[in-house]
């Protein structure tokens, strides 16, 4: 029935040790602490997420986030689709108004035991977090304060209409970096989010992606149970700016893994392991060829981009390309 | 009481050290670094027990100072100048969002060319930001309005973030005596009271939301409506400190002005250089007196016009510069606040002391010369700026 | 969306705070359709990927480990018919007023 809420039960902040691992869907948590009626695109993956790392994080979470897709689609008043206390503040800031609320927890525990910890979550945008968050992500890592900062990446600028981000990958399409005579789209490739983590020496960074629900969850909680600052990098395909069905969100971030250029690891106290194999890597093609953002690529282009597959399968320990 | 010779950074600290703030942003920039420094030894030493967050820039100070104080924390940071400015998009969402952050801002020149010294033109950069501006003119004062900064702040009918501000140089690291009540006494005044936590996972609330154009008005007069109700509490709040702590505190600050021809208004330090020269032109049966702003915003605009009933001749001086503007920011908040109340004297504008220039006594009588002179020939000069070369 | 009284300045929780969580439920997001998902309960394997990626979480989980689509709540995206292995959804189009 239109306007009836959930009912869920509310306590009082407690940071406990998420100890359980999901193994597999049945047991992922009924409650919804997303909202529908929320205004993301039909067909929009960050949605799905978002959806996902909520039922992980549960509901002693408070969410800081970002200027973007996001936090316009969820808050726009008189409605907001949170349902768990939620904050935003700038653009650029996500990760120092987490510092400042996960601080300021901790003094009043230890102060006057008048409320206890939660989990606190900082959630931005590629833009909010590659380019103009990176200065208060850098920040708060470095602090090592107790937060998960999670980066939902759709690869642009896509509230504000599909502009470039340093998370653009090379040769896409975006309306600052459009192919055309003299140009070929994003003319660099994207910078390496989880790299720049743990050069902060942080105890836990991932990837991750909604169309792999188990391993994203299970990292969620891992980043929200280590002492100290944690980052997960989620890529969430974006139809409207990646330019293809809405029905096909879910199987594109499949395709990015597939093919090598999107491995789901994580790093504990920077070391490295693959969570999700990939014996055979799909060839590039079929995840580009689904994409209007790519339409305009050269046989070279493909090419220099099944290289970085190539690279990134040596690294990870990835399979061979299927023929 | 205790008497201790303490400057205005220091003084600033021991306030918010007897605050029992629950957090500090701290980030250097002179002149005001000497307050986030002396925090931190409180804080090692554990006379303050407070989460000290070492931010990165000041953008992320006030952005963690939001953060903590939707908690329900208190909280405090200090900056000047380009400190200031680097906040300037997150201090209208700090006073819109109603968070009662307590903030030292250290009068410092804004960029460019660089200078660390003294004016006002950083303060006078946010006065649209919704922040409750409160000015101290020395060292007690620094101390004294910063404890009742935590007051006003917090006050359930105001909850809007106070600046205070006080020169750079001039109060910041000039060494006073300061009288410093005992501990009891100002945490009594202001009791750490647990605060909402408006975070909390029982209720869920959104907060910073969108407010597209069939709410955003409505919203941001919220914050104005209680920027004028706050004019009430200040001066409750004002009046019970005097009574606490022996002041006699104001939104202005009069000087030898019950009988007085001809007057100066001016904020900040140079308060006391005009002062000292109306008592020498006093000495010579000339009837000078002196009008000290101390709440810049909420603007004491009715108060300022009766201190100034009957006084015909008015002059202004501005530490700031408005370009291309009728006159000076000082100078356009006097203006307008007479003319709204129907007094009309003779209102003579002057601009001294940008980037720490001195400005000397003798200068002082030449601006009280000037406010005589226009009063007399019942027209103003255009705007006066001292001391400038060429 | 119903059409509510918009609220004066003094009603506005301070700070323009949302203070109803998941008031978005009030938002009319079904008239975005234009295809509409259609449920085969009896091919139904109770597998969950529908639910666990629909965007909208306009997909019940019931206690008997069923899964209802409410439509209330769905924007036609079509990411279940996609996710499910058995066929159990299809996409319909919605009938023109």
């Amino acid at each position: 029935m239109q306007g009836e809420a959930q009912h869920i039960r509310r306590v009082e902040g407690v940071k406990r040790k998420m100890s359980t691992v999901y193994r597999s869907i049945k047991e992922l948590p009924a409650e919804e602490y997303l909202a529908p009626g929320h205004r993301l695109c039909a067909g929009c993956t960050a949605a799905t997420a978002i959806r996902q790392i909520l039922k992980a994080a549960g509901e002693n979470t408070v969410v800081v986030s970002a200027t973007g897709c996001v936090e316009v689609a969820t808050s726009f008043f008189p409605q907001s689709a949170w349902r768990v206390p939620w904050v935003h503040i700038a653009f650029e800031n996500a990760a120092a108004v987490a510092s400042g609320i996960e601080s300021a927890m901790k003094a009043l525990y230890r102060k006057r035991k008048t409320q206890e910890r939660i989990n606190v979550i900082a959630l931005g945008g590629d833009g909010g977090t590659f380019d103009i968050g990176l200065q208060a992500l850098s920040g708060a890592m470095e602090r090592g304060q107790d937060f998960l900062y999670i980066c939902y990446d759709n690869e642009a600028y896509m509230n504000t209409g599909i502009q470039r981000s340093s998370a653009t990958p090379c040769y896409a399409a975006t309306t600052t970096c459009p192919p055309g005579k003299l140009s070929e789209g994003q003319k660099t490739e994207k910078k390496d989010l989880v790299a720049i983590a743990l050069a902060h020496n942080i105890p836990y960074a991932a990837t991750a992606c909604p169309s792999y629900p188990i391993d994203l969850m299970n990292k969620v909680r891992k980043g929200l149970d280590v002492e100290g600052p944690a980052l997960l990098h989620v890529l969430t395909p974006c139809p409207t700016g990646w330019r293809f069905d809405i029905d096909l969100g879910i199987d594109i971030g499949r395709l990015a893994v597939m093919t090598g250029l999107w491995p789901l690891y994580e790093a504990v106290n920077g070391v490295t392991r693959l969570t999700v194999p990939v014996p055979r890597r799909e060839p590039v093609s079929r995840y580009l060829g689904g994409q209007g953002r790519f339409k305009h690529l050269k046989e070279e282009d493909v090419a220099a981009i099944q290289k970085r597959s190539d690279l990134l399968a040596a690294k990870f320990g990835l399979g061979p390309v299927r023929s | 009481m205790k008497r201790v010779g303490l400057n205005g950074n220091y003084a600033t600290a021991y306030a918010v050290k007897m605050a029992d703030v629950d957090v500090v942003a701290a980030y250097p920039i002179t002149p005001q670094t000497a307050i986030v420094e002396k925090l931190s030894e409180f804080v090692a030493n554990g006379e303050l027990d407070a989460e000290y967050i070492n931010v990165e820039s000041e953008h992320s100070a006030i952005s963690a100072c939001v953060g903590a104080s939707l908690t329900g924390a208190r909280v405090f940071t200090a900056t000047s100048a380009q400190g200031l400015a680097y906040m300037h998009e997150v201090l209208f969402m700090a006073s819109a969002l109603r968070t009662p952050i307590v903030m030292a801002n250290v009068n410092r020149a804004l960029s460019a060319p660089l200078n660390i010294w003294n004016d006002h033109s950083d303060a006078m950069a946010e006065r649209d930001s919704g922040w409750i501006q409160l000015w101290a003119t020395n060292a007690q004062e620094a101390f004294d309005v910063t404890v009742e900064a935590f007051r006003i702040a917090e006050d359930e009918s105001v909850q809007l973030p106070v600046m205070v501000n006080f020169d750079g140089y001039l109060v910041s690291h000039t060494y006073e005596p300061v009288m410093l009540p005992d501990d009891k006494e100002v945490k009594d005044y202001i009791p750490s009271r647990p605060m909402a936590n408006r975070l909390s996972p029982k209720l869920a609330y959104s907060t910073g939301v969108v407010g597209p154009p069939e709410y955003y008005y409505e919203m941001k007069y919220q914050a104005i409506d209680a920027m004028e109700r706050s004019r009430q509490r200040i001066r409750e709040i004002d009046a019970e400190f005097n009574s606490r702590f022996g002041k006699n505190y104001g939104c202005i600050q009069t000087y030898l002005m019950d009988d007085a021809d001809y007057a100066m208004i001016i904020m900040g330090s140079l308060t006391g250089t005009a002062k000292v020269v109306a008592d020498a032109l006093r000495a010579r049966g000339e009837k000078a007196g002196v009008v000290s702003v101390r709440w810049f915003r909420p603007f004491p605009g009715e108060e300022l016009s009766k201190a100034l009933k009957g006084i015909k001749g008015v002059g202004v001086v501005d530490r700031a510069v408005t370009p291309g503007g009728p006159s000076s920011p000082l100078f356009t908040d006097v203006a307008s606040a007479l003319y709204q109340t129907g007094e009309r004297p003779v209102l003579q504008g002057f601009v001294a002391g940008l980037g720490g220039r001195d400005v000397s006594t003798a200068e002082f009588e030449m601006m009280f010369r000037t406010i005589k002179e226009a009063m007399n020939e019942c027209r103003a000069r255009p705007s006066i700026y001292v001391g400038l070369r060429g | 969306m119903s059409k509510q009284k918009l609220k004066s300045w003094k009603e506005i929780p301070m700070g323009g705070t949302v203070t109803e969580p998941g008031s978005s439920v009030q938002f009319d997001v079904q008239s975005w359709r234009t295809f509409r998902p259609v449920q085969d309960k009896k091919r139904c394997t109770k597998c969950g990927m529908c639910w666990i990626f629909c965007p909208e979480g306009a997909i019940k989980k019931n206690a008997d480990g069923t899964f209802d689509i409410d439509l209330t709540y769905c924007k036609g995206c079509g990411i279940c018919n996609r996710a499910c292995a058995v066929k159990a959804i299809t996409m319909v189009k919605e009938r023109t007023q």
